[in-house]
């Protein structure tokens, strides 16, 4: 099937997608940085005139969620998977 | 009444009623059918009031048509033909029955113009939609069911002690319109209470996952749809800008985030994000002006769709292999691609990527948000959104179709993209969440309001891209912390569910205790004129009384597991089918007098 074969050969060439990657995360964040090309005149915040900061807080945010959430489970909530049974 | 007006519930209960008397070969073609013809009813329905019906001393509206009922009704009779047409192989005339009843509940709340007429038709949705979780026909599922079905009557109960409240102090007017929410009194946080409880808001939320991960592979495709948004919709009726339910939908929206990290059972993961997805929803009713009840319908409506998608790509690694945990799955891509490609349109859809529904949705409840000056609202549902791609976005596809293959033979042996039916109703529901994405004025048109918003904007593309994709390499940073563990996480439903064995244990332990006592009673009197005695007393306890206890014990025991054994049986059809029946007759009387 094609779509199988078009998902191993970026499989197989996985070192060219992550560069790619970079460079298009690179891309958004030197556009995010243009005024002429994105627009601020809308943000809501001083904070979000920031150029990036919205790729800061993805990617902290998502960091924090994580931790957070790990910390939370393990004080108790995750349990074995027979818990309810007797 | 003069003129009759045909509700589009009752298509869908006669068509359910109808069902099992078809001979197999036009069965096929009925399911197909009955979903499309209430969808055309509904779609052209004329606004205005309509099915009013004297009903003793009351008056029951069947039919309110306006903006707000309209586009739920829409998207609700839209979703039934998806949800009909993904489950068209399944062989078992009861899950249709109370699907389309289900259905048909939903519906008739959402014309509801009056609080009974409300009530009617939200205890038929609860009674209907248990049966597709006990279609399952596992242990599990038996016992979710009946969680589920008490965390409804419960609240179901609630509703109704609100509900006559109010009639009683509005001297017999049951009309359901805005509450006065700046001046609550007990009847309407009865019926707020009722409401938040459908809609899975904190701390009544947990019968959600618990069922939705127990339900059958098509049911929960119904079930993500209707229950939540149904209240949603109550709620944008009833309650526009109760204050509380900001607070309460932000802490939805996070809840539900936090646990899906948790989350080892992909659909228990998706049924967690239902939580997340509603807590904007939630939010957007709280905060009442009309961008955010744009937004709110807007990303119902969305939602509907996204979710349903996401839950038949899951519901098809199921149906499939017959697994759902992430535990049991993994690199599944070679086997099942379509469905991979399909949840991701799905995945990318909730994550609110540019080009797909979620990007036109929720951006106007944030917006809205912002806009009220309540910048919290706004970062706190963004940092959920965050959440949201991380999980059903990035850890549901990676694990399922990339990740460590933990696949067992025999999953990997039965893998492989499910028939044309299901394929299709996938590819249905991917059409329209990304074609709601890029044609907007399909949807805006459509809310209740005018809209004066433009999602498309160079910032909020810019914003969202970072955020997202940022969140990305958060997600491939943290893999490790994420690999799925083989466990359970408690949620709030551990107090019923304790509750429920403690109570076992309190019946079993001090009659033992008893017993126990007895017996060492005869021990310690051990004297030898009163041996004798003892002896016939001790025989007479084991013989008679032991016999009498254990044989009352061996009844009981028999009599449950045959009534246990029905109900997963045939009786589950014959009640749905009976209940149908039913509803619909009731239904008919009421219209047609």
């Amino acid at each position: 099937m094609n779509l199988v074969r078009l998902i191993d050969y970026l499989r197989e060439h996985l070192k060219t997608v992550i560069r790619v990657c970079y460079g298009f995360l690179a891309l958004l964040v030197v556009l995010d940085a243009l005024p002429f090309v994105v627009d601020k005149h809308h943000a809501h915040t001083q904070i979000e005139k920031i150029p990036g900061f919205w790729a800061v807080f993805g990617l902290v945010g998502c960091i924090i969620l994580i931790v957070l959430s790990k910390w939370y489970g393990k004080l108790g909530i995750m349990q074995r998977e027979d818990y309810y049974d007797e | 009444m003069s003129d009759f007006w045909l509700h589009p519930s009752l298509l869908l209960l006669l068509g359910a009623a109808i069902l099992p008397l078809l001979p197999r070969a036009v069965k096929k073609g009925w399911l197909l059918l009955v979903p499309i013809v209430v969808f055309a009813r509904v779609a052209t329905m004329p606004e205005g009031v309509f099915g009013t019906v004297e009903f003793l001393e009351w008056t029951l509206t069947f039919g309110r048509i306006d903006a707000l009922s309209r586009v739920f009704a829409y998207i609700m009779s839209l979703m039934a033909i998806i949800g009909t047409l993904y489950g068209l192989k399944v062989d078992d005339d009861g899950q249709h029955i109370a699907a389309w009843t289900y259905v048909a509940g939903s519906l008739g709340v959402i014309f509801a113009g009056d609080l009974l007429a409300l009530f009617l038709f939200w205890e038929l949705m609860a009674f209907s939609s248990v049966f597709l979780i006990w279609a399952r026909r596992t242990p599990k599922a038996l016992g979710a069911g009946f969680r589920y079905l008490l965390v409804h009557t419960v609240s179901g109960l609630a509703l109704l002690a609100g509900i006559v409240l109010v009639g009683m102090a509005r001297n017999g007017d049951y009309s359901f319109t805005a509450f006065d929410v700046h001046h609550p009194d007990l009847a309407m946080w009865l019926i707020l209470g009722g409401f938040i409880l459908n809609a899975a808001v904190p701390p009544l939320h947990a019968w959600l996952p618990d069922a939705y991960g127990e339900g059958t592979f098509n049911g929960s495709v119904f079930l993500s749809a209707f229950t939540t948004k149904t209240a949603v919709y109550a709620l944008a009726r009833g309650f526009p800008g109760m204050e509380i339910l900001i607070v309460l939908g932000v802490i939805m929206a996070l809840y539900g985030v936090v646990y899906a990290v948790l989350e080892n059972d992909c659909r228990r993961l998706l049924a967690y994000h239902i939580i997340s997805q509603v807590g904007y929803m939630v939010a957007g009713v709280g905060l009442g002006t009309q961008m955010a009840i744009n937004g709110t319908v807007a990303h119902a409506f969305a939602h509907i769709l996204y979710k349903g998608l996401l839950f038949m790509g899951c519901g098809s690694v199921l149906f499939m292999t017959g697994q759902s945990k992430f535990t049991e799955l993994g690199g599944l891509y070679k086997k099942m691609p379509w469905t991979f490609v399909f949840t991701m349109i799905g995945g990318l859809s909730i994550s609110a990527f540019p080009l797909f529904s979620g990007f036109v949705s929720k951006s106007m409840i944030i917006a809205a948000g912002f806009e009220d000056h309540k910048l919290w609202v706004g970062f706190l549902l963004t940092l959920a959104s965050v959440g949201t791609f991380l999980h059903t976005g990035l850890k549901v596809p990676y694990f399922i179709w990339f990740g460590k293959n933990n696949c067992r033979e025999e999953t990997w042996r039965r893998a492989a993209d499910p028939g044309w039916n299901m394929i299709a109703a996938m590819a249905i529901a991917s059409f329209l969440c990304i074609f709601i994405g890029v044609y907007t004025p399909f949807l805006y048109r459509m809310l209740p309001y005018p809209v004066d918003y433009d999602p498309y904007t160079s910032y909020h593309i810019s914003e969202t891209m970072l955020l997202l994709c940022f969140t990305g390499v958060g997600f491939f940073l943290l893999l490790k912390k994420l690999e799925p563990t083989p466990t359970i996480s408690i949620d709030l439903d551990w107090p019923y569910r304790m509750a429920g064995r403690a109570f076992y244990w309190l019946a079993r332990k001090p009659i033992q205790a008893i017993d126990n006592a007895w017996g060492e009673l005869y021990r310690t009197l051990g004297l030898v004129g009163l041996m004798r005695l003892a002896l016939v007393a001790a025989v007479f306890d084991n013989r008679v009384i032991d016999g009498i206890v254990d044989g009352v014990g061996a009844k009981v025991r028999a009599c449950g597991a045959r009534v246990r054994g029905l109900q997963r049986g045939s009786l589950q059809e014959n009640l749905t089918f009976a209940f149908a029946t039913a509803a619909a007759l009731i239904v008919a009387y009421l219209i047609a007098f």
